[in-house]
């Protein structure tokens, strides 16, 4: 059985590992970081929130400080799915942000059976017109 | 010396001692047995007699909705006649309490955040003055209070509590709450950012009688409206819970009449202890696991520097445990820390509001839930340090809460409610002050406080300014109806700023624009309270992104309603427009952190903010690109900036969306991620630092040593469980010096001969 833990990952409990719900890559052992088994890139984060007014003019610019905050994306490896994002002080150590007990998932979900599988993939169709 | 007895006191020495020290208390201050624990009370001998005499849950179910019903005719009865404005925009909050003190059940609108915290003086009463001969609890009497170390928010919300009897014996309590702004604080409004010790934030008090025989007593009344900026506010509001009160009291005596005490006190013990044990079993059901985030407040309002909110969240059985150790130490002469209380109240926002909103309201919802706190930190602070801007720490608190659960309820089979991106936290407002066009004496907020922009859910977009996160069925008010009593203008209002996003599959909701101006009078000012404008102060969720960060904006040096009336062309209507084109020649044109300190403005300045967006959710490139070009038309985002990170391809001029090319352009996108990102284990090498960054002011713990707290330099810790005094420099004490320096360089002399 496999238990969708995060839009993009899953945990398998026969194999006992993170896997991405996209393109099916084995990411990383269930027990440990999942983000162990991602690429990570280190992201001004002026570039995803631009600055409203002038930064040649002004000292705040509704931009975040690129010297006080970074946006560490976390992609899978194999499609590129951006999985994670986590705003981080510089030089702050990622956090280990989902620590699963494996055991205890796996004796819950025998007890629940696969017909109690959340409904909740990350496909979306987009729509083809542009209607409103 | 040597025949000194040195053995331990026996019981009745004890005894002696305990009797002496109760009649010898020089100060009942805060109780820390009450103030710590946010459990229920043990049942009583009369809840168990009345649960075997009535336990029919059809009819228990009955009463407890005759009682909802009456707290929320109560709460109607606040919001409309109340005179603050947090009154009239649900800044309220009405309940039944047992005859212990437990909050029972509690109205369906308004700050539930109050469930969690107003029983503590509800049992500061019964322990210390129901006995007492100088005080006493009778019928008829009721109580007043608004300190927070006895058991709320901030100061600016005020209870009023009253016991209810039948056939002479206390049975339960009735109390109506109401964030009434102006309490006599250094600044006007309330909530004082300036405040340096609890002496500076204004009226403080404990809970105390101010009702005998149903009537307001007139000294005690007049004593407090002595201490206000708005006398009148402060007596109307008194009779206006006074009378709310007493209509829940009506209907609580409707079903005693009907139906008995008993059942009445079965009903609310089996309601509590019902909600309790569904909760033990709702969270039995999530996945085993420790799920870890933070939040960053990047500044104390009064200056910028980077403050930890740690949050670990660990799952086990049916237990819940918040573990914010590692968070910041508290700071002594700053208005940002909050008591346990506050944040537990926050907390328990989460899972009334956003995880099981279908629970009735109460304390009992977040009663089974631990948390876990280093002493004197800026999550629970001492009763020392001042906490009238609480708000930056439970809101803070809250975001991370909220970010943590949803990991956890993703993988559930029965959610109750969408898994949720964090929502806005921050209050951007403008708080104001002074003597208005009436000649009244004011100080208050505007209700745009309640304007945040919600976080994106697992099927849909975040809704735009929606509703605060501590009371999910509030509204913004009215602003015409404010510009009756106040003299200033919003120029710009409710018009949602442009490009200030949180992208994602599901974006954020976003926020709006606020342009103030005074009008009419020469004594009046803002102050605002708000922390992200370096860094944003929430989290993306599952590789959404978080907002960006919000300043404030002011020119100086112009009347814009002259402007207005000779020149109109030159108004802009947007932030944007007016701080790079800067149409009003000769004015001055700055921006700040959203710390401002109270202020008072001339005619026709303007302060300009902008209310903040909720998080996204998911991978921005799987944004229906459809939805990109309806954010473009509805003004929320530039077509530039929409094609550069959605990839979508479009003409800009007819906004005809090339499908084909947007897949194209995204495959592309996400080859070219796999190639500038790098493997964790090298990443790492790279990035992880040992300690705090130099450049930065940083209190709190660094990665997991959650032993270690840092105070604002590396050099500069303190153990997580030995407190420490945190005091920070004033802010123009560090600007002199910094001049003082610049002096001394260029040899220009001053200070001590040498």
């Amino acid at each position: 059985m496999k238990i969708p833990m995060t839009e993009y990952l899953r945990i398998d409990l026969e194999t006992e590992k993170w896997e991405c719900r996209v393109c099916d890559h084995v990411i990383a052992p269930a027990e440990g970081n999942y983000k162990e088994g991602l690429l990570v890139h280190n992201r001004d984060p002026r570039d995803i929130h631009p600055p409203v007014i002038d930064p040649d003019k002004y000292r705040f610019t509704f931009s975040p400080d690129p010297d006080w905050v970074r946006i560490l994306e976390f992609c899978c490896p194999s499609c590129g799915t951006q999985v994670e994002t986590e705003y981080a002080i510089p030089g702050h150590p990622p956090l280990w942000d989902m620590q699963v007990d494996v055991a205890a998932l796996k004796a819950q979900w025998a007890a629940r059976g696969p017909e109690m599988l959340p409904d909740a993939g990350p496909v979306v169709v987009p729509s083809r017109a542009h209607s409103h | 010396m040597k025949d000194l007895e040195t053995s331990a006191p026996t019981p009745n020495e004890m005894e002696l001692i305990k009797k002496f020290l109760d009649d010898t208390t020089l100060f009942l201050g805060p109780d820390p047995e009450i103030m710590q624990n946010h459990d229920l009370m043990p049942r009583t001998a009369d809840e168990d007699d009345a649960i075997q005499k009535f336990s029919d849950s059809h009819m228990i179910a009955k009463i407890r909705d005759r009682i909802q019903s009456g707290c929320d005719e109560g709460y109607e009865m606040v919001e409309q006649m109340g005179a603050a404005p947090g009154a009239k925009w649900g800044d309220v909050i009405t309940g039944v309490y047992s005859a212990s003190g437990d909050l029972a059940i509690a109205s369906a609108g308004g700050v539930l955040i109050f469930s969690a915290l107003v029983h503590h003086p509800i049992k500061f009463i019964i322990k210390n003055w129901l006995n007492d001969p100088t005080v006493g609890v009778r019928e008829g009497d009721g109580f007043i209070h608004n300190d927070s170390r006895y058991g709320n928010v901030h100061n600016t919300d005020q209870s009023m509590i009253l016991p209810i009897f039948h056939d002479g014996k206390l049975i339960c309590w009735v109390a109506s709450t109401v964030h009434e702004g102006e309490n006599g604080a250094i600044e006007p409004g309330g909530m004082p950012s300036m405040a340096e010790s609890p002496s500076d934030e204004g009226l403080k008090m404990s809970p105390f009688k101010v009702v005998e025989n149903y009537q307001i007593k007139r000294d005690v009344l007049t004593f407090l409206q002595n201490s206000v900026r708005e006398p009148k506010l402060q007596y109307e509001d008194m009779k206006v819970k006074l009378f709310a009160c007493l209509r829940i009291k009506q209907r609580l005596e409707e079903t005693l009449n009907s139906d008995g005490p008993e059942a009445l006190t079965s009903t609310l013990r089996l309601t509590m202890e019902n909600v309790r044990a569904e909760v033990k079993r709702r969270i039995s059901e999530w996945p085993d696991m420790t799920v870890r985030s933070y939040i960053i407040q990047d500044s104390t309002l009064r200056e910028n520097c980077v403050v930890k909110i740690n949050c670990k969240l660990t799952k086990t059985g049916d237990r819940l445990i918040f573990d914010f150790r590692g968070s910041s130490p508290e700071f002594t002469n700053r208005a940002t820390n909050t008591i346990v209380a506050g944040l537990k109240g926050m907390l328990a926002q989460v899972f009334l509001c956003y995880v099981w909103p279908d629970l009735p309201r109460g304390q009992a919802a977040f009663a089974p839930i631990e948390v876990i706190t280093d002493p004197h930190s800026i999550v629970n602070c001492s009763y020392d340090a001042p906490n009238s801007q609480s708000l930056m720490s439970i809101f803070t608190g809250f975001t991370a809460g909220q970010h943590a659960v949803a990991k956890f309820l993703y993988s559930c089979p029965e959610k109750f409610t969408k898994v949720h991106a964090p929502t806005f936290n921050m209050i951007n407002t403008f708080i104001w002050g002074g003597v208005s066009q009436h000649g009244e004496t004011l100080g208050n907020l505007c209700a745009d406080l309640n304007g945040m922009g919600a976080g994106a859910t697992a099927n849909r977009d975040g809704e735009h300014a929606l509703a605060p996160i501590f009371a999910t069925m509030a509204d913004i008010g009215e602003q015409e109806l404010n510009e009756e009593e106040v003299p200033f203008l919003q120029l710009v209002s409710k018009k949602m700023t442009r490009d200030a996003i949180a992208p994602g599959k599901y974006r954020g909701g976003q926020g709006y624009t606020m342009m103030v101006a005074t009008k009419d009078s020469d004594q009046w000012g803002f102050m605002t309270t708000a922390e992200g404008a370096k860094i944003p102060p929430i989290q993306g969720l599952f590789g959404g992104y978080a907002c960006g960060t919000y300043p404030l904006s002011k020119v100086k040096d112009v009347d814009v309603y002259e402007i207005l009336q000779n020149t109109p062309e030159k108004f802009r209507h947007s932030i944007e427009e007016i701080m790079n084109e800067q149409p009003f020649e000769e004015a001055s044109y700055t921006t700040h952190h959203m710390g401002m300190g109270f202020e008072i403005s001339k005619r026709g300045e303007l302060f300009m903010i902008s209310q903040g967006a909720g998080a996204g959710y998911g991978d921005l490139l799987e944004r229906d690109p459809v939805n990109v070009v309806k954010d473009i038309e509805e003004g929320l985002i530039s077509p530039e900036v929409a094609a550069r990170l959605y990839k979508v391809v479009f003409d800009h001029t007819t906004l005809a969306i090339d499908f084909e090319a947007t897949e194209a352009a995204r495959e592309e996108e996400r080859q070219a991620r796999i190639a500038r990102s790098t493997p964790y284990a090298e990443f790492i090498k790279g990035w992880n630092q040992p300690q705090p960054p130099k450049h930065l002011k940083y209190f709190g713990c660094w990665g997991d040593d959650i032993g270690t707290l840092y105070m604002g330099a590396p050099d500069l810790t303190r153990s997580g469980d030995e407190p420490k005094p945190n005091y920070m420099p004033h802010p123009k004490d560090v600007r002199i010096a910094e001049l003082e320096a610049r002096l001394a360089a260029a040899g220009i002399g001053g200070g001590e001969k040498k």
